[in-house]
């Protein structure tokens, strides 16, 4: 940073930085920046970080299970993606914690206290490998649908993260696709498998994509987000674009969608569907969710039980 | 026994000792998935897993065209007496089930990964110039990435017995003793080792080789080099397993189980 920058004054290093990003430069880690943009950077990448950790879990529960060989070879791929992509981005965001003095550790303790959390999804159980298939298809193209939003993020080192990242989510979306396929091509039970996994997840697609505006659930960081151009679309927009891309593609393959109310209405060009009960997302943010504390507990254990190791390995950090 | 038979049987019993020792040795490594020491970790062994499997699989095809029937019946649909894996390798990664509350030992896990790593390299270098052919073909292939697994477990065995840390190196030590007794089963060759050995299918004496691989490896972090190498519960080439290897084949075929006939 120049001499000229160090001298001025606060305001004039925002509208600089405004500027900057208006001018559609990219940020880095070491650039001045407003404290609500890091503390915005640092709440979005942790908790999308720790939810690719959290969300690695759901899928390697059926990883020993996965019926053929290479649906163990894809499946066991996939979950080594997400935690690669967990990796990713907890550098990201430790490099955004450093002027804080916080580390990895801090992370790891702070979702264990509760302080940081994941998303919604990664809440819920999977109870078959209908759901494995289904988290691969759905909710990692829910994922695409929202990152490939955050793409031209405002801030670098995330926006060359995203790329990584939404290039392998492609390949999970397929990998999900072609075990839903699969299992929709055979038996009645496994057909009833798709079925039940979609009755079952349909709500926490919807939430997925967080709630239309603040009024819904007290507040929302949409706002601050789209006016950092840390992204572009509202959490409205993404929903509407992942009922476009699947409301169709569920239907033709003889399934049904749990909201009979769900259709496209021509004359607005909107999707209208029933509101999920916006009030579980506070629910899964407290942990409450039906598989919260098991996964949690699984992390806390492998934690613990590693303590050891991380001692014989100091210094070094881990 | 015919001559041409008792080459086949032996080709055949060489091929399910490869494939499901890889095969169980993946499946346990699986269960560590997003539980190892760290994330790095973590996307490492996952690797390894992966490719342990990809080998599995590579094995269970040749029988496949040997017409011992489908790959994923062979690797799913074999109850434990007719499995031909290496007991220790079986062996379960600690208390607790994966799900729930898995209390692994990643001493454990770091001994035996290398112990098996070397041994296998040991195995393939062999395999390379097997006078069974398609087993020659896809050894090359095994080893490019077995270079790299023996790197990573070999890190870990030196990082932790060299750490000084008392509580690592006594960890590491008992896990060694644990493993040791029984490891002899992942050497032994089963019923048709001698055949195998005299058709050129893989060489014998691995075990002799996998002490002096290894030997450098203990003085350098000042390990007695004394191995008491044995097979305590039995030589699982023989069908002699354990209760752990019933548990996982449970767990490991639960959805193939489901039906059989279906395609999945
Ligand atoms: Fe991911
Ligand atoms: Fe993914």
């Amino acid at each position: 940073m120049n001499v000229l920058f160090n001298e001025m004054t606060e305001q004039e290093k925002l509208n600089h930085f405004i500027a900057r990003i208006e001018a559609g430069e990219k940020i880095e880690a070491d650039d001045w920046m407003p404290e609500d943009y890091r503390g915005t950077l640092i709440k979005l990448i942790s908790m999308h970080g720790i939810s690719e950790i959290m969300g690695a879990l759901p899928e390697k529960e059926w990883v020993p299970k996965a019926p053929t060989l290479n649906r163990k070879l894809g499946i066991m791929a996939k979950v080594q993606d997400e935690m690669g992509h967990g990796q990713i981005l907890l550098r990201v965001a430790e490099d955004l914690l450093k002027p804080c003095g916080k580390k990895r550790d801090d992370l790891m303790q702070d979702l264990f206290n509760g302080d940081l959390k994941f998303h919604n999804v990664f809440h819920m159980e999977a109870k078959t490998w209908g759901d494995a298939g289904l988290i691969g298809w759905l909710v990692d193209g829910a994922a695409i649908i929202s990152q490939t939003n955050m793409l031209g993020s405002s801030y670098g080192p995330y926006s060359r993260a995203l790329h990584r990242i939404c290039a392998e989510e492609v390949f999970h979306a397929q990998h999900g696709e072609a075990i839903i396929m699969a299992l929709a091509e055979g038996t009645e039970q496994q057909r009833k498998l798709v079925q039940d996994s979609i009755d079952y997840w349909w709500e926490s697609l919807l939430l997925f994509f967080g709630p239309p505006s603040k009024k819904e659930v007290g507040s929302s960081k949409q706002d601050i987000t789209i006016k950092y151009r840390i992204r572009t679309s509202t959490n409205e927009e993404l929903r509407q674009a992942f009922f476009s891309k699947y409301v169709k593609r569920i239907l033709s393959l003889g399934y049904t969608i749990p909201d009979q109310t769900l259709r496209f209405d021509k004359e607005s060009e909107t999707w209208i569907y029933r509101q999920p009960d916006w009030g579980k997302l506070k629910v899964y943010a407290r942990n409450e969710g039906p598989r919260s504390q098991g996964r949690l507990s699984l992390r806390r254990i492998s934690y613990e039980n590693n303590k050891w190791v991380r001692e014989a390995l100091a210094p070094k950090v881990m | 026994m015919k001559n041409e038979a008792l080459k086949n049987i032996s080709i055949k019993e060489l091929l399910l000792q490869l494939a499901d020792d890889d095969f169980i040795h993946s499946y346990r490594g699986a269960e560590w998935l997003g539980l190892a020491p760290h994330i790095e970790e973590d996307v490492a062994s996952a690797s390894i897993s992966q490719d342990t499997m990809g080998h599995a699989a590579i094995f269970y095809k040749l029988l496949e065209e040997l017409g011992e029937g489908d790959a994923d019946r062979l690797a799913h649909d074999r109850p434990a007496k007719e499995r031909r894996n290496a007991i220790i390798l079986e062996a379960a990664n600690g208390p607790g089930y994966y799900m729930k509350d898995p209390d692994y030992d990643w001493a454990f896990a770091v001994v035996r990964n290398y112990f098996y790593t070397e041994a296998k390299a040991i195995k393939i270098q062999s395999l390379q110039s097997s006078s069974y052919e398609p087993l020659a073909e896809v050894a090359q292939k095994v080893q490019m990435e077995l270079y790299y697994h023996l790197m990573h477990w070999k890190m870990w065995f030196v990082q932790l017995l060299g750490s000084h840390h008392a509580d690592a190196v006594s960890r590491m030590k008992a896990a060694i003793d644990k493993t040791l007794p029984d490891f002899a089963g992942v050497f032994s060759l089963g019923q048709y080792g001698e055949e195998m050995v005299e058709l050129g299918l893989i060489d014998g004496g691995i075990q002799k080789k996998w002490v002096e691989a290894v030997t450098p490896i203990f003085e350098s972090v000042g390990l007695a080099t004394t191995f008491k190498i044995g097979m305590a519960k039995g030589d699982g080439r023989n069908g002699v397993h354990t209760e752990d290897l019933e548990a996982a084949l449970e767990t490991l075929s639960e959805v193939y189980a489901s039906d059989k006939a279906a395609s999945w």
